[in-house]
């Protein structure tokens, strides 16, 4: 395509890159920083302190000295992002490198010195070889992909329609609904998903009013099941679908819809060929706020969840607290994180790829 | 406009009493709530016509087309396209393509595909379909284009794809809202007249909603103005312009100086007005007035004579000072303040270079000719 002038100046539209990329942050997060500050020793700590002050102290002062205020705007994350993120994550790298040992803290340590006063480091693979060899592990990941990817799917199917319907009334209504669907963040997640119990179990809600109603003779048995979990994550971070949803369709303008209309398109032909493939990059970010968390869950399954609920967050807080063999939990926890960012940078470089293209 | 009268009969079917209308609209009224949008309407368009719905910001105009469209539904009355009642007819089924003031291109299609989208709806195969897209490039000279996306062409580009979207399906009638708006000025007036070629070359109706009135004078084979939700007045150009039936359409299109007055008796020949402004006025007879009932004289500012000198050869003369003076090169404008104060636009074509111009503060005398004056009652 020869470069056209005219077209240098035309505004590209604005995809969900950050949104996708902080997901993937929060999502590390959830697995290393909650490992990775249990596991740095008191020394580490007064090291990064020591790190961090200085650190702070010259950005200030270099502000004060006339730097521009664009590093001032990225210092914070970049703080923010070394300390609770790479910090952690290599603290936690070091550990699955070591091997488990009766002791404080409970792994070895990373060099020796022999007799001889040689340095010796100890590092291996061995944890990382023992997870993926173990059916265990691998059943435990494979299960958390399929949970959390079937509960995205129905967060979708919920989520889109809800999103439409906000996006699409008038305004003061729209207003109401939204915050309808914010309303649940202002009690305790805890507090929600035992509520839940409440609805599913035995002798719950759900089970005393079919009962009354003659639909059932048995109460269904609905905790500790898949199920469970399924409701508990589909409710749980149905929100997380439904904002960017409809962040992205109120948008939409309605001049598309009247004129796909126009050009003899049915509703339902309008809303496959123009509003679907539009709403793509909230569908896109909605699903990677879902999946992600989803992946790394511990609360849902273990609340609602059954003994045989198979999910990776599961497995690592297991290993870390009944086994307590923390170098294969960092492992677990590291293997976990590469699965999150794996499909988190490939959807990245196919969005890349569609805008290079455009 | 035409200068051959042979075929006047067939080009101004409007003129032809007998001529079958193909668009009907009959006492179409729509109400929002408490506001009337549209105020029992009616028009009738011909088959292959140019016509402009000229007015204001809400006068209504938008609404009768949208109405046109299928995307509203008129409250009252009754729309015929081709003898079909358009009344439960929803947009999708309508023979009407509307080509949309903000284009409403579809910005994950490229030109091609956005071109593409009406044929493929009404089921062409896909080689079908792309002989007709490729056919509409041509005619919008947008061949090197078809596989760029809407944001990455200017909106000159913009304009002409969403102008073939709109005629590929080869609709009866296409409706076109503010149709050259978003261009600036030079490049609007080139694509007026491309957009008369097209639409000469086609053979298809076109309605055109415009509050340009150069837009609508340069395009239209007719024009209805329109104002608060009623069409006032219905016309070729030259009719709108020459012979407005109100000062609102006198005053809308073009400039005008409006002098009120009352009518004098009635006359064969000449008639006289008594006015405040000028004094009394000789004005052509004008059918339908009684003594002494309020008239407005409606004067081009261009057919007003200035000169330093009286006139003696023209009926009305006054004399007066100029107050303001523009040149614009081809012509100046000037405004003269007459003797009670009483300011009288008036412009003069720059014919010669030799000429002194008449300046600020000359004394002068305009002078306005009997015919020159539309008599207005409304």
């Amino acid at each position: 395509m020869s470069p056209d002038p005219q077209s240098q100046g035309a505004p590209k539209p604005r995809r969900y890159k950050p949104l996708t990329m902080l997901a993937a942050g929060l999502a590390g997060l959830a697995g290393a920083l909650f490992v990775g500050w249990l596991a740095l020793p008191p020394g580490l700590q007064a090291a990064l302190f020591l790190i961090i002050a200085p650190a702070f102290v010259y950005f200030l002062i270099s502000r004060r000295m006339g730097w521009s205020d664009r590093w001032m705007v990225i210092a914070i994350p970049l703080l923010w992002f070394f300390v609770f993120f790479l910090v952690p994550f290599f603290v936690l790298g070091r550990i699955s490198l070591a091997e488990t040992m009766i002791a404080r803290p409970p792994y070895s340590p990373l060099w020796e010195t022999d007799r001889d006063g040689n340095l010796e480091i100890i590092a291996s693979l061995e944890n990382y070889r023992f997870i993926l060899g173990d059916a265990l592990y691998l059943n435990a990941y494979l299960s958390s992909i399929k949970v959390a990817f079937i509960s995205t799917i129905f967060a979708l199917l919920l989520g889109y329609p809800i999103a439409y319907y906000i996006a699409r009334s008038p305004e003061p209504r729209r207003s109401i609904l939204l915050l309808l669907v914010i309303l649940p963040f202002w009690t305790s997640f805890l507090l929600r998903v035992y509520a839940w119990i409440g609805f599913l179990r035995r002798e719950g809600v759900i089970n005393n009013v079919l009962m009354w109603l003659g639909v059932i003779d048995e109460p269904l048995v609905m905790m500790q099941t898949d199920f469970a979990v399924y409701i508990g994550i589909v409710y749980t971070y149905l929100p997380f679908m439904i904002l960017p949803l409809y962040a992205n369709l109120v948008k939409l303008d309605d001049a598309l819809l009247e004129a796909a209309s126009d050009l003899g398109a049915r509703p339902s032909v309008t809303f496959l060929t123009v509003t679907l493939p539009l709403s793509m990059p909230g569908i896109i970010a909605g699903s990677m706020l879902v999946f992600i968390p989803a992946i790394g869950e511990y609360v849902i399954p273990a609340l609602l969840g059954g003994p045989d609920t198979l999910m990776i967050g599961r497995t690592l807080w297991d290993e870390f607290f009944s086994a307590r063999d923390w170098p294969v939990a960092s492992a677990v926890a590291i293997v976990m994180l590469f699965l999150v960012v794996a499909p988190t940078m490939w959807l990245q470089s196919v969005q890349n790829r569609q805008e290079e293209r455009d | 406009m035409t200068s051959n009268p042979a075929l006047a009969a067939n080009t101004k079917p409007w003129r032809d009493p007998a001529a079958k209308p193909f668009i009907s609209i009959r006492n179409v009224t729509k109400r929002f709530g408490d506001f009337t949008a549209v105020d029992d309407v009616s028009l009738d368009v011909y088959r292959s016509e140019l016509f402009c719905l000229l007015g204001g910001s809400g006068c209504g105009k938008s609404t009768l087309l949208r109405m046109l469209s299928g995307f509203e539904t008129p409250t009252a009355g009754q729309i015929l396209i081709d003898g079909q009642d358009m009344a439960g007819v929803p947009a999708d089924k309508r023979p009407t393509n509307m080509m949309f003031q903000s284009y409403a291109l579809f910005p994950h299609m490229s030109v091609e595909k956005n071109i593409a989208y009406g044929l493929l709806r009404e089921g062409k195969s896909k080689a079908e379909a792309y002989e007709r897209v490729g056919e509409m490039l041509k005619l919008v000279k947008l061949e090197k284009f078809a596989s760029r996306k809407p944001h990455q062409l200017s909106g000159g580009q913009r304009q002409r794809v969403a102008l073939a979207r709109a005629l590929a399906k080869q609709p009866k009638l296409l409706l076109l809202d503010e149709p050259l708006g978003a261009l600036d000025k030079k490049l609007r007036e080139e694509t007026q007249f491309e957009l008369v070629n097209i639409q000469e070359t086609l053979g298809v109706t076109f309605i055109v909603v415009t509050h340009d009135q150069d837009e609508a004078m340069t395009l239209a084979t007719r024009i209805g103005v329109m104002t608060e939700g009623v069409i006032t007045q219905v016309g070729e150009p030259r009719e709108i312009y020459e012979t407005p039936k109100s000062r609102f359409v006198a005053d809308f299109i073009g400039s005008v100086n409006l002098i009120e007055g009352k009518a004098g008796p009635a006359a064969p020949d000449l008639m006289r007005v008594e006015t405040d402004d000028l004094g009394p006025v000789v004005v052509p007879p004008t059918a339908g007035l009684t003594q002494g009932q309020t008239v407005w004289l409606a004067i081009r500012p261009e057919r007003v004579w200035l000169t330093r000198e009286p006139r003696p050869d023209i009926a009305n003369s006054v004399p007066g000072v100029v107050q303001d003076m523009g040149y614009v090169g081809h012509m100046s404008s000037y405004v003269v303040r007459l003797a009670n104060g009483r300011l009288i636009r008036v412009t003069q074509a720059n014919e010669s270079r030799r000429d002194t111009p008449i300046t600020w503060d000359e004394q002068v005398h305009v002078g306005f000719e009997p015919s020159d004056f539309r008599v207005l009652t409304q």
